[in-house]
């Protein structure tokens, strides 16, 4: 047993890639000599050198469409966003070249390509910087997307999405890079599929359904609400795409009320999909309408005080709970 | 095309003949397309012939080549059959991209055809990683990447030239100026006097040749390539030429007038290699004729083979988004 953080499960997960297959490089703003700007790279430039970690300019577009060519002839680059709200810039690259190759080149060519940085709103970095992308990404057919909301699952989602054939994007939590969680020794492989969630803590009157900085959100809410007798089972989706519908029914065939709280926005946001789900294929198991907390539906402010008030948090969460409890 | 030849070997009748089975090719492709059997978009490539036929004489077979939409032309010339890219065209299963790319998506891994890509200067970092990968892997192969005079303003086109010289990758980047960016011509669209100029503000070697002459394409595409295979380094070469047709099959083409179209005409590609060729008597005009004949025949049968070829098949619908077939 050993608690590591979140970061270094990423360095790890990289490190080990990176020793596993020759074809795996690492590359974007600052990865190398910086070692990364919130040092997930820490190291790998000492030990891989600069044939594999290597630095870009400030070019998105450009470094993510070099990867995709790359890829193309069976390199399996890992293109680092310093934040997915830069992957705006290179968002022809990952939406039109990446996923679309293999359907348009008649299945010749895949595009085995990681892209991974931190996604999703941080801390008063205004309306340009706090982008969750999962929503947007998700939509698009040929990519994959997952958001690890601990340490292991960063380590053994992006392990995974590193030999995935496909396009995979690692949406990683930019608030919990310096979280900590147990996560296997080194020696040991940790390889997490994509399209698997995982119950973060069972229950038995509600289901909270979350993923990324939700997670840590949902464990702390259903503690709280422990104390009022209220049972709550936590799904963390951890793959929004491909989505594991089956958890996600079986913990609402089991619970009958669910919350789906997401750090996107509402507007066909994750938990539209999640929720449409639900009640096409069990309609009749709901005892309640299903609530969503998300983002409000405004850019994101400077203001602290009004950053808060736009993204979820506790008090909103125990407060759709309740409604769906009818308590 | 007979596959798998070293540049240097490259027959000159054989490029006059891929130079005619290009041109018949896109004249049969716009008939088809008039007659509704191919859907879409259409851009031809007649009167360009010379420079994908140069460009590819002077490489190897295994070098990489990549280009935007207007692509047939370069799928010929990498040995895909008439049959394949017709077929691609009428949008079935035996199209060199099984009918789901189209006119603007043609593919052929095997003969490294890297696409077809449509999205204008998206394709130029493609390009720069195919040659990234070259120098990972310390090959001695380089990439030929075609785009039009269009794609010079485009942000992904200066971030990969700059990428490329910073890195020093093996590629040669070939704008084809026709002068028209769909109907904006450069004058109206580019800051430059000359497209070239673009190279210099990335320390790229930059050079002019006329598109119209087979040879001055290959020779000078030679002259690059071996100097890029001797210490890797990207290369721009403005290769000026002309599309007789529009831009499109949509477009007449009314923004340029009728005595511009045939000053180029008079200086048509295939007519220059074919008189160079019979002038040193290394061509008769019975062996031109023939080989004219054999290309209709070709693209003829090639519209038949298209036209008998299965339909796609719905069931196989969701086989082609993911590489393991996964469907989420």
């Amino acid at each position: 047993m050993r608690e590591i953080t979140y970061r270094q499960a990423l360095n790890e997960a990289l490190a080990e890639e990176l020793e596993r297959d020759p074809n795996v490089f690492l590359m974007g703003e600052e990865v190398a000599e910086y070692h990364g700007a919130y040092k997930v790279s820490q190291g790998l430039l000492e030990r891989f050198g600069p044939r594999r970690i290597i630095d870009t300019p400030i070019s998105e577009n450009g470094f993510a469409g070099l990867g995709v060519g790359a890829a193309m002839v069976g390199l399996r680059p890992i293109i680092e966003f310093m934040t997915f709200s830069f992957s705006l810039v290179a968002f022809d690259q990952v939406v039109n070249n990446a996923p679309n190759m293999f359907t348009m080149s008649g299945g010749q060519f895949n595009v085995p390509i990681t892209f991974r940085g931190p996604n999703g709103p941080a801390h008063q970095l205004g309306a340009t910087h706090s982008h969750a992308t999962e929503n947007f990404y998700a939509s698009v057919p040929g990519l994959k997307v997952c958001t690890p909301a601990t340490p292991r699952d960063a380590k053994g989602l992006l392990k995974t999405a590193v030999r995935d054939n496909n396009p995979v994007l690692v949406l990683e939590a930019e608030l919990l890079y310096s979280s900590k969680g147990i996560v296997e020794p080194p020696d040991e492989e940790l390889l997490i599929p994509l399209g698997k969630a995982e119950v973060k803590r069972e229950g038995s009157d509600v289901s909270i359904i979350c993923y990324a900085q939700t997670v840590p959100l949902a464990l702390k809410v259903a503690a709280q609400l422990e104390e009022e007798d209220i049972s709550a089972e936590i799904v963390d989706l951890r793959s929004i795409k491909p989505l594991d519908e089956r958890a996600i029914l079986d913990s609402v065939a089991k619970t009958h009320r669910v919350v789906i709280v997401e750090q996107d926005h509402p507007f066909c946001g994750v938990g539209a999909e999640v929720c449409y789900r639900i009640q096409k294929n069990i309609f009749d198991e709901l005892d309640a309408p299903i609530f969503r907390v998300s983002q409000e539906d405004v850019p994101m402010p400077y203001n602290e005080r009004l950053e808060k008030a736009v993204l979820p948090n506790a008090d909103k969460l125990v407060a759709a709970v309740k409604q769906v409890c009818y308590t | 095309m007979t596959a798998m030849q070293p540049a240097e070997q490259r027959d000159e009748v054989e490029m006059l003949s891929l130079m005619l089975l290009i041109r018949r090719f896109e004249e049969r492709a716009s008939q088809q397309y008039q007659a509704q059997k191919i859907g879409g978009f259409c851009h031809l490539y007649i009167g360009q012939e010379a420079v994908v036929a140069g460009a590819v004489a002077a490489v190897r077979d295994d070098d990489y080549i990549i280009t935007a939409y207007r692509d047939h032309a370069h799928a010929l010339a990498r040995g895909t059959s008439a049959n394949a890219c017709m077929a691609e065209l009428f949008g079935k299963e035996t199209g060199c991209s099984r009918g789901l790319g189209g006119s603007m998506h043609f593919f052929n891994r095997q003969n490294h055809m890297y696409g077809g890509h449509a999205i204008v200067g998206a394709h130029v970092p493609l390009a720069v990683g195919l040659a990234f990968s070259i120098k990972y892997r310390d090959e001695d192969r380089v990439t030929l990447c075609f785009f039009g005079d269009g794609a010079i303003n485009q942000g992904s086109f200066h971030e990969a030239l700059n990428l490329a010289a910073l890195y020093k990758l093996p590629i040669v980047f070939i704008c084809e100026n026709n002068l028209f960016a769909m109907g904006t011509s450069v004058k109206r669209s580019t800051s430059l006097k000359q497209i070239v100029d673009r190279a210099e503000g990335y320390d790229i070697p930059g050079e002019i040749v006329d598109g119209m002459n087979f040879r001055e394409v290959r020779d000078k595409v030679a002259e690059i390539v071996d100097s890029i295979r001797k210490e890797p380094h990207p290369a721009f070469l403005e290769v000026r030429t002309y599309r007789y047709r529009g831009h499109s099959m949509s477009d007449p083409a009314s923004y340029r007038t009728k005595l511009e179209l045939e000053k180029y005409r008079l200086d048509d590609p295939i007519t220059r290699l074919r008189a160079q060729l019979t002038r040193e008597g290394k061509l008769t005009n019975e062996q031109f004729d023939l080989l004219d004949k054999r290309s209709k025949e070709m693209v003829l049968a090639s519209v038949k083979f298209a036209e008998a070829s299965p339909q796609a098949l719905i069931e196989k619908l969701h086989d082609f988004t993911y590489a393991d077939g996964a469907k989420p």
